[in-house]
């Protein structure tokens, strides 16, 4: 077992050397822009108790405030502090990262395994300006009823919030978990960096669903790792229909165990002023791994990036990526960039992406069926959103359809 | 009562269709024949009012008011509707929304009805015309415009590429679309119906049928005696007769 207190000053060092290491993708932010330390915020254990706006915001980003009664456990973050952490359920542990690092001592082997330190200087700078984090974690054999909720709210003007967050599906286990971030940042400058490292044990499944509600100031990097190990499964559910300054992120997932499998599926819609560059990134090292990475992503104006990386060094593995993307109105930019590698006979790997605007033919279609050219329009928009997502509990996908639905007046 | 005057019609700034007149009486189904390209699908789409096709002379009266300069949805709403020779694939868009946007927004038992009718039930959730079989297209084309309950349906080649067994489903859906067992003076649907093989007319009440040549519509008159003399002389005949009648005026 290793040790947190020695293990983690390799970790300083190695963030210190990282520091100002620009990241691969994405504008660089400059992180002497923000300030890094937020006020301690008191726990409130009746979130009823919240400001009436706060509330609508973590509301819209699928968090359910009254009592919970659909979730297996809810933990909020405010800033740099847990506000407010209650795990509902037999066998599901959810609790800051700080008060799971006291807890377990064995933490630190989890503690930057799936996301490295000196990744880039954001990586960096969740490790050296140490705010908190959720940890979430299933013990073995033990299946969430209701989902486990976390939502992390962004409040103080010009704060770089800094998150990192565990999240462990013990062998057997099945963890769903609802995320919203939210901000009440608006006129001022923002900035989210969030670590998140997924370890999804043999025969255990994890379900992120994660939504995103920024604002036009806000500028957002997220750094996720997903570690899946044999028979395992992570299936990771991302929406973002708000505007945000920028917005890059390319979660890395690795299947190491035979017939580990992972899938993506984001909706990206992106309005003037926004630019989103994300992707999902999938090494399938384990025989009869497979996963599929699947985005729908509309431009009303801003700029997207869609990517894909999927590669596989094992027998018998198979992924699919697909990415459609509409531009709705003319000045958007939409750039799919799909990629595939391979280094072994007997793989099996797949891409197919398309971008246009929303086909004249189809609109007429539906207008002979007497619908207004509005409607028509609106009918293949939300059907475009509407990705049939293979293994999602059913409330759950109620639940993201409603946050799609949500938005959708916006495009209109 | 759906009267066509001296239609001429555009396409891509090419005349497809030269001064056609045509009137059904309510109650009435007609039957168009014609070689490929000659025109039929241009005529029904014009009718209904797709933009592409432009009317640069002649009007179109429905119930006796001119629709002419109608949109196509408000056509759809004053009662036309038409089934589809290639319908497109929309992705996402399912099945059942399609039918429930024809029963206006009705859901549930009413869409199931239609679906089991059409044999189609299995189909609901799936994309609108993703990977049917022509067959399927056709009924899911069919159970569409049923729901829809249209006062004028065109149907541009509803048989086409259906099997033996299937053409007695379709035959049975275009029955009762068109009112077939009800009598003329109380039927309130039109139709107008596109066929190459002719197989549909043991299915319809149909009198009268025309020959469409070249964008002309040239012999009119019992359908079956019609599709006999297509079969035993082919089109030559029509394109001859239009000559003919173009060179006397
Ligand atoms: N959108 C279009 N653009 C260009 N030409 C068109 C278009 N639609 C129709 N045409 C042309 O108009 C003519 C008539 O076509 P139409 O589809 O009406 O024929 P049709 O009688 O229905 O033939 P078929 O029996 O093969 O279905 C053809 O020469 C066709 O190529
Ligand atoms: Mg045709």
């Amino acid at each position: 077992m290793h040790n947190r207190t020695t293990t983690s000053e390799v970790d300083k060092e190695k963030a210190k050397a990282a520091a100002t290491k620009p990241a691969s993708f994405g504008e660089d932010i400059n992180l002497e822009d923000y300030v890094s330390s937020a006020e301690e915020l008191p726990y409130e254990s009746d979130l009823s108790q919240l400001p009436p706006q706060t509330k609508e915001q973590m509301t819209q980003v699928g968090v359910v405030l009254d009592g919970s009664r659909q979730r297996s456990g809810t933990i909020i973050q405010m800033d740099h502090s847990v506000i407010h952490s209650l795990a509902q359920q037999e066998g599901i542990e959810v609790m800051s990262t700080n008060q799971a690092l006291a807890k377990h001592d064995w933490l630190s082997d989890y503690w930057w395994q799936a996301v490295a330190v000196d990744a880039d200087k954001y990586t960096a700078h969740v490790e050296l300006h140490q705010g908190d984090g959720y940890f979430i974690r299933a013990l073995p054999g033990s299946k969430t009823i209701y989902p486990v909720q976390a939502c992390l709210y962004l409040a103080k003007n010009k704060l770089a919030q800094n998150v990192h967050n565990i999240i462990i599906a013990e062998e057997n286990s099945e963890l769903h978990i609802i995320t919203g971030c939210a901000t009440s940042v608006r006129e001022e400058p923002g900035l989210h960096l969030g670590v998140s490292e997924f370890y999804v044990k043999k025969g255990a499944k994890i379900i992120f669903t994660m939504i995103h509600s920024w604002t036009p100031n806000i500028a957002v990097r997220p750094r996720s790792g997903i570690i899946v190990e044999e028979d395992g499964l992570f299936l990771s559910n991302y929406v973002i229909m708000k505007p945000v300054k920028s917005l890059q992120m390319y979660p890395v997932a690795r299947c190491v165990g035979k017939n580990a499998t992972v899938r993506f599926n984001s909706i990206l819609v992106t309005p003037p002023g926004s630019t989103m560059d994300v992707g999902s990134k999938v090494f399938l090292n384990a025989e009869g791994a497979r996963t599929e990475i699947i985005s729908r992503v509309i431009t009303t104006g801003g700029n997207i990036i869609a990517r894909g990386y999927i590669e596989g060094s094992a027998p018998e593995v198979k992924g699919h990526l697909e990415c459609r993307g509409l531009i709705l109105q003319g000045e958007g930019l939409i750039h799919a960039i799909p990629e595939l590698r391979g280094n072994l006979a007997g793989i099996d790997l797949s891409h197919e992406a398309a971008v246009g605007k929303i086909a004249e033919e189809e609109v007429e279609y539906l207008m002979a069926r007497g619908l207004t050219r509005t409607e028509a329009t609106a009918t293949i928009i939300r059907g475009f959103l509407r990705v049939d997502i293979e293994g999602l509990p059913p409330q759950l996908n109620v639940e993201l359809q409603r946050a799609v639905e949500a938005s959708e007046q916006d495009l209109m | 009562m759906l009267d066509i005057k001296e239609l001429t019609v555009e396409v891509e700034d090419r005349e497809i269709l030269h001064d056609i007149n045509l009137t059904i009486r309510t109650g009435e189904t007609h039957v168009l024949f014609g070689p490929n390209g000659s025109g039929k699908t241009t005529l029904i789409m014009t009718i209904m009012g797709f933009p592409k096709y432009k009317v640069t002379k002649g009007s179109i009266l429905f119930q006796g008011k001119d629709i002419t300069g109608l949109t196509l949805d408000e056509r759809a709403r004053l009662g036309i509707g038409m089934s589809f020779q290639r319908p497109p694939v929309v992705r996402g868009v399912k099945t059942r929304d399609m039918v429930t946007a024809c029963l206006k927004g009705q859901d549930g038992e009413a869409v199931t009805q239609m679906a089991e009718k059409a044999d189609l039930a299995d189909f609901l959730e799936r994309d609108i015309n993703y990977g049917f079989s022509g067959g399927e297209l056709k009924r899911s084309e069919l159970m569409q415009l049923m729901a829809q309950k249209p006062e004028l349906a065109l149907l541009d080649e509803p048989e086409s590429g259906v099997d033996l067994v299937n053409i007695v489903l379709i035959g049975q859906l275009i029955n009762e679309l068109l009112e077939k067992d009800c009598p003329i003076s109380m039927r309130k649907c039109m139709g107008l119906i596109i066929t190459h093989t002719g197989h549909i007319l043991d299915y319809v009440n149909a009198r009268t049928g025309y020959v469409l040549c070249e964008g002309r519509i040239g012999c009119e008159g019992d359908p079956h005696e019609i599709l006999a003399t297509i079969k035993e002389k082919g089109y030559g005949e029509c394109i001859r007769c239009i000559i003919g009648r173009r060179l006397l005026r």
